[in-house]
């Protein structure tokens, strides 16, 4: 128990100086910036440059970069997480809501992949050289070739014209006046076009490493034994098999958040689900600093968090771990 | 098919959609920016090979489109009048590789008939043509920013992995939290940083440099791993004790074996960063007009009404999956030879 507590405080540590990293490479690039949120005003005539470098002070922009740094850090130890220009109000309370939504969308899409893609990658293992095995690995190659953007206009195409499912956003204009359950049915009705898409984007890749791995493991010589004494085959593949592959499969679980959330901020803005991709997005054309950086911060949260999750799960599944990390 | 047919297929099928895009100007009935302000969202033009008469063709032929009369973006086939489909025939001026001039076009219809084999978009523009210069574009941002993402690897992964130590150190953890963080997160905010109103060729130096430096990481870790298991090698240290320099053993004897590493992930990262290009430019945030690219051309989708009616306005995506597919094959079936040894 206390070599688990000493590793978990480990990969703690390392997650705040991943956390650190991420917000000195944002003040970096952005110190590589030329223009601000204020510089748009010095175009308009209605508004004298003595406003702007007043605001400008005000904000603290015309600080060296350290010193803007050290605020900032003050302002997370607050709570606060830096100013939003544009929206008028410290970044947390913006963050909070998108965060919630982003990670609403991430974790159904996720659940739903993984409990698609282990059926059928073990299923593709056990058929290994067959036609439905082929099968498989010719529908994952189609679809990998297939970019999330071009996936989710397409889906967005196919829900329009068949008027099946709401467009764009989380919840319907009469959200308020419905019931709980009309509200649940509401919210999934939106869920339906982002999650899809998702899932498809990320299948392919989880079905060929499930595959990948079983394989390997169906080679072992304790499966041949398991088979000898005459095991059934789905117990054979679930319970004797699929337990000695989930090791890389848990170590790619914490990987594929990545990916799951640059996916998922390029269909947050095409469906309109408003999640932190299209808060990043405005923030991009409107250079509200803080807000990208508050973004960048949490996108790398929920990769530590996803990947902190992932060694846990290792740590419970597999003894071995237990063993090489005193 | 064995493997080998299978690879040169998939090469052949990318060098012959690589060179339709280098001869676009030829490939491409007209120039990318040549409007018809009346004829805009027309559909894709059919191809005929049966007339009126119920006579045969062996050429293929096509009928003019025109507005029908009080509809908006609405057209009829003019059934009066047969246009046959003529090869290599001549047109407007075009450079091929900005220096090759010639009029001759692969295909085209006489005057005044048009042939729009992707439809128009709002201006009236040919889509086809369209798409076939902006793969030009798109397809020179995913190579160029792949060049810069390999070059940057082999040099940090070359130093890391040849001279260890505090180098290699740091430029490890610098290497974990790239691999680490998003990219597309990581790309917009690096986006959102630098100027937004460029010059067309600055905005796309830019948006190459950027996308092919954040995807250093990879790379530089797949190299250095490399270099680690090459510098001990017995004919490295023979080499080193006849005298020879460390830039000599580098590039002798270690770099050679980066080679099939490197390039599976060309062939990885290609297709990964012409889709970055197309995301980009699709935010708006890339690319914009009037110099046509695949994002550029798909951000038409965004507007409500294009999407929903004008389906043909699709046709980009069907180039970037071919490209993408294409670059998926070849890149299994190099890193399948690269696991058994052969390249």
């Amino acid at each position: 128990m206390k070599l688990k507590m000493r590793y978990i405080e480990r990969r703690l540590a390392h997650a705040i100086l991943l956390l650190i990293g991420a917000s000195v490479l944002s003040f970096l690039f952005s110190s590589l910036a030329p223009g601000s949120f204020f510089d748009e005003m010095k175009l308009n005539p209605q508004i004298s440059p003595e406003t702007v470098a007043a605001l400008r002070a005000q904000y603290g922009l015309d600080q060296p970069l350290p010193l803007r740094y050290f605020h900032w850090v003050k302002s997370v130890l607050r709570g606060e997480w830096g100013y939003s220009f544009a929206y008028n109000q410290p970044v947390r309370s913006l963050l909070m809501v998108r965060a919630r939504n982003t990670l609403l969308l991430t974790t159904l899409a996720m659940a739903l992949a993984w409990l698609i893609a282990v059926p059928v990658g073990v299923w593709a293992a056990s058929r290994r050289g067959k036609w439905e095995d082929q099968l498989t690995s010719a529908s994952t190659s189609l679809l990998l070739s297939v970019p999330e953007l071009v996936l989710a206009l397409g889906l967005l195409y196919l829900v329009i014209r068949t008027h099946a499912l709401p467009v764009g956003g989380m919840v319907s204009s009469v959200f308020d006046r419905l019931g709980l359950w009309g509200r649940m049915g509401d919210l999934a009705a939106h869920l339906i076009v982002p999650v899809i898409t998702l899932v498809l984007a990320s299948l392919p890749i989880l079905i060929r490493h499930v595959r990948a791995s079983m394989i390997e493991v169906l080679h072992a010589p304790f499966i041949q034994a398991a088979r000898g004494h005459g095991i059934s085959r789905t117990r054979l593949l679930f319970r004797y098999a699929l337990p000695a592959a989930a090791n890389p499969l848990i170590s790619l679980f914490g990987f594929s958040v990545a990916g799951l959330l640059s996916g998922s901020l390029l269909v947050e803005v095409i469906t309109g689900w408003p999640g932190l991709g299209p808060l990043l997005l405005e923030a991009c054309f409107s250079r509200d600093f803080y807000v990208v950086v508050g973004v960048v911060m949490a996108s790398t949260m929920f990769m530590i968090l996803g990947s902190l999750l992932a060694d846990v799960m290792l740590l419970v599944v597999d003894p071995r771990v237990r063993m090489d990390h005193p | 098919m064995t493997s080998n047919r299978k690879i040169a297929a998939a090469v052949i099928f990318l060098l012959a959609l690589h060179l339709a895009i280098l001869l676009a100007g030829f490939v491409a009935p007209y120039p990318p920016a040549a409007q018809n302000r009346d004829f805009p969202y027309v559909p894709p033009t059919r191809l005929h090979f049966v007339d009126a008469r119920g006579h045969l063709h062996v050429r293929p032929f096509i009928y003019q489109y025109v507005a029908r009369p009080d509809s908006l973006y609405e057209y009829t086939e003019a059934r009066d009048r047969e246009y046959p489909v003529h090869f290599f025939v001549q047109g407007s001026e075009y450079k091929i590789a900005g220096w090759l001039s010639s009029h001759t076009h692969l295909f085209g219809v006489d005057a005044p008939a048009q042939i729009f084999l992707a439809g128009t978009d709002n201006y009236g523009r040919d889509q086809f043509s369209r798409i076939l210069f902006g793969g030009q574009i798109s397809l020179a941002a995913g190579l160029l920013a792949t060049a810069i993402s390999l070059l940057l690897g082999v040099c940090v992964g070359c130093l890391s992995g040849f001279y260890g130590g505090w180098i290699d150190e740091s430029a490890m953890r610098l290497a974990e939290l790239f691999l680490v963080l998003p990219w597309l997160y990581v790309l917009l905010a690096v986006r959102a940083f630098l100027p937004l109103h460029l010059s067309p060729a600055q905005t796309f130096l830019l948006l190459v440099a950027v996308i092919g430096t954040i995807g250093w990481a990879r790379p530089a870790r797949l190299v250095r791993g490399i270099v680690l298991s090459a510098k001990s090698r017995k004919y490295v240290t023979a080499s080193r004790g006849f005298g020879a320099s460390d830039a000599y053993i580098l590039r002798r004897h270690v770099l050679p074996h980066t080679y099939g590493t490197l390039l599976t992930q060309a062939a990885v990262l290609v297709p990964q960063y012409v889709v970055a290009e197309v995301t980009l430019s699709f935010f708006g945030l890339g690319l914009s007009e009037p110099m046509p690219s695949w994002g550029n051309l798909l951000a038409n989708l965004q507007q409500y009404n294009v999407l929903v009616s004008y389906w043909w306005m699709f046709a980009p995506a069907i180039a970037l999956v071919l490209v993408s597919f294409g670059y998926l094959i070849v890149a299994n079936a190099f890193h399948q030879r690269l696991q058994s040894g052969s390249i």
